[in-house]
């Protein structure tokens, strides 16, 4: 039995309902929303993220196409923008593009910081601001764990100081799971970002229960393993059973997956088209995939 | 990278094969009309190849090395800097090499081009022919755009195959000019394959080749 508008939103701990409604009055069509636990701050539950996708260097034709995607992703009700120093051009790219748009309101900019020196992130940081052109960030991470401690005292000290909204960390591809909890249990995160989706689970068994306990939001990344898991299913028939979620293509049913886990606070997929970031952001509308659908999810993926 | 031996191929390559081809359109627009003054160069190389003088290994020398120095700066530093993080150690690697022509091969001559007395010479002209008039349609044959053309002296594919060509070509294979060639054609090949493309094992085909034919050459020589 799917999850529908209502009961999904009435698990929504933490965002008070005055907070919620201007925003299911606005349009049938927003994205449901998950409050960010530290703050209960409402956060569409689709993001965009930026890895290879926004990495175009100079090439201006290539700039204003993502320039494009990110105006469908605001017009279609997104906020999380997720890049990273490592990403090549995308930070500049991305302030290319918000430039471009006025820099639109709603934007959540989740940025990273990637040097193996503590001493030389602060110098990172403002770099990648400048490239965003933003005043803060609003998050900010420790990419893939790189010299974590230091980095976590700067940006402490940066949310502190009311330069920065939220201090997260990062993994992907499943790695140093154990290193991530123990960073989890023992620092007030307000974020935590892994990979999550429906081939790569094992951030359940741990970690996304623990960012429930302790109330850490927490972004899925790799939700399409970079296009791989579309491509595995591209030629094989949704089940019947994916009108129940309203799924309407596989880029759906994974990403309803993923971001039906209650402990999900965000999806990030990448993409170079307008109708995918509009069919991504599509997915954040109940209804969602109960429990019971999700286990169905699984053994049917398993089984193609 | 933490832990980057865990890390595919596929997980490190940060740009998408688009933007990657669409690089080379830019860097030609932008280049304009260099391309004719590099065309002029290898077309005076493989003249040089074919007639030989007693000053054409010193001049070869001196052209690849201005070549090397062009696509270090103008491609990997000026542009694919802007896409790969790595470009600059590529960019690195272009100067050391257009010394290495400039000083060993040059300055001290050890580039000795005659006429031709083995085969592997003939198959080393036909290379450098090759790498000068054919590798580039390779890519609009495979549907890339004509305007993304990939050129000796502009673009790095087409300039190290050239010089493998020259090396094989020489008198005796000058080794120490051999390294750097033979690793781009290790990163080139490995980054369009993850990229599938079709041209993927063209130049590490290439480097195999002008290595076993050097080899080849040189022990044939060692035991007559």
């Amino acid at each position: 039995m799917p999850l529908n508008r209502r009961e999904v939103l009435g698990s929504l701990a933490g965002a008070s309902a005055a907070a919620l409604m201007p925003r299911l009055g606005r349009a049938q069509s927003a994205p449901l929303t998950r409050p960010i636990p530290s703050s209960g701050e409402a956060m569409p539950i689709v993001g965009l993220g930026s890895w290879i996708t926004f990495n175009v260097g100079d090439d201006p034709v290539a700039r204003n196409d993502r320039t494009e995607i990110m105006k469908a992703f605001f017009d279609d009700g997104g906020r999380l923008i997720d890049s990273s120093p490592m990403y090549g051009s995308a930070q500049a790219v991305i302030g290319y593009g918000l430039e471009k748009l006025g820099h639109p309101k709603p934007l959540f900019s989740a940025d990273k910081v990637w040097i193996s020196d503590g001493d030389e992130g602060p110098d990172q940081i403002e770099a990648s601001r400048a490239h965003w052109g933003v005043d803060r960030f609003d998050l900010l991470q420790v990419h893939n764990l790189v010299a974590w401690e230091e980095h976590l005292d700067t940006l402490f000290a940066m949310k502190q100081a009311g330069k920065l909204r939220y201090v997260g960390i990062t993994t992907s591809h499943g790695r140093r799971h154990d290193e991530v909890e123990t960073i989890m249990r023992q620092h007030d995160l307000d974020f935590v970002q892994l990979t999550y989706n429906v081939a790569d689970r094992a951030a359940e068994d741990r970690l996304l229960p623990l960012a429930q306990e302790k109330g850490i939001a927490v972004i899925a990344n790799r939700p399409f393993r970079r296009k791989e898991l579309i491509y595995r299913f591209e030629g094989e028939k949704l089940p019947a059973w994916a009108d129940e979620i309203e799924a309407r293509s596989w880029a759906q049913f994974l990403l309803k997956f993923i971001i039906s886990h209650p402990a999900i606070t965000c999806a990030i997929p990448a993409t170079t088209r307008v109708d995918h970031v509009r069919e991504n952001l599509a997915s954040a509308r109940a209804p969602l995939p109960d429990a019971k659908m999700r286990e169905r999810m699984v053994a049917y993926i398993k089984s193609v | 990278m933490s832990e980057w031996w865990t890390y595919a191929p596929r997980d490190l390559l940060m740009f998408s094969p688009d933007t990657y081809y669409r690089l080379f359109a830019l860097h030609n627009a932008d280049l304009w009309p260099m391309q004719i003054l590099a065309l002029g160069a290898g077309l005076a190389i493989f003249g040089l190849l074919l007639r030989p003088t007693p000053w054409a290994g010193r001049a070869i020398a001196l052209l690849l090395a201005a070549a090397w120095a062009f696509v270090a700066w103008a491609y990997f530093s000026d542009r694919y800097a802007t896409i790969n993080l790595a470009a600059p150690i590529f960019a690195w690697a272009f100067a050391a090499q257009s010394l290495l022509l400039l000083v060993y091969g040059a300055g001290l001559g050890r580039l000795r081009i005659a006429s031709p007395r083995h085969v592997t010479q003939l198959i080393g002209i036909a290379l450098f022919a090759f790498a000068l008039l054919l590798q580039p349609v390779i890519g609009p044959l495979t549907g890339h755009v004509w305007a993304g053309v990939e050129l000796f002296g502009i673009a790095p594919d087409p300039t190290v195959a050239a010089t493998l060509g020259v090396l094989l070509a020489a008198v005796r294979m000058p080794w120490l000019l051999l390294p750097i060639p033979l690793l781009w054609c290790a990163v080139t090949g490995a980054t369009l394959w993850t990229m599938g493309s079709p041209e993927a094992p063209l130049m590490p085909v290439l480097g195999g080749l002008v290595l076993v034919l050097g080899l080849y050459r040189s022990f044939a020589r060692a035991e007559s």
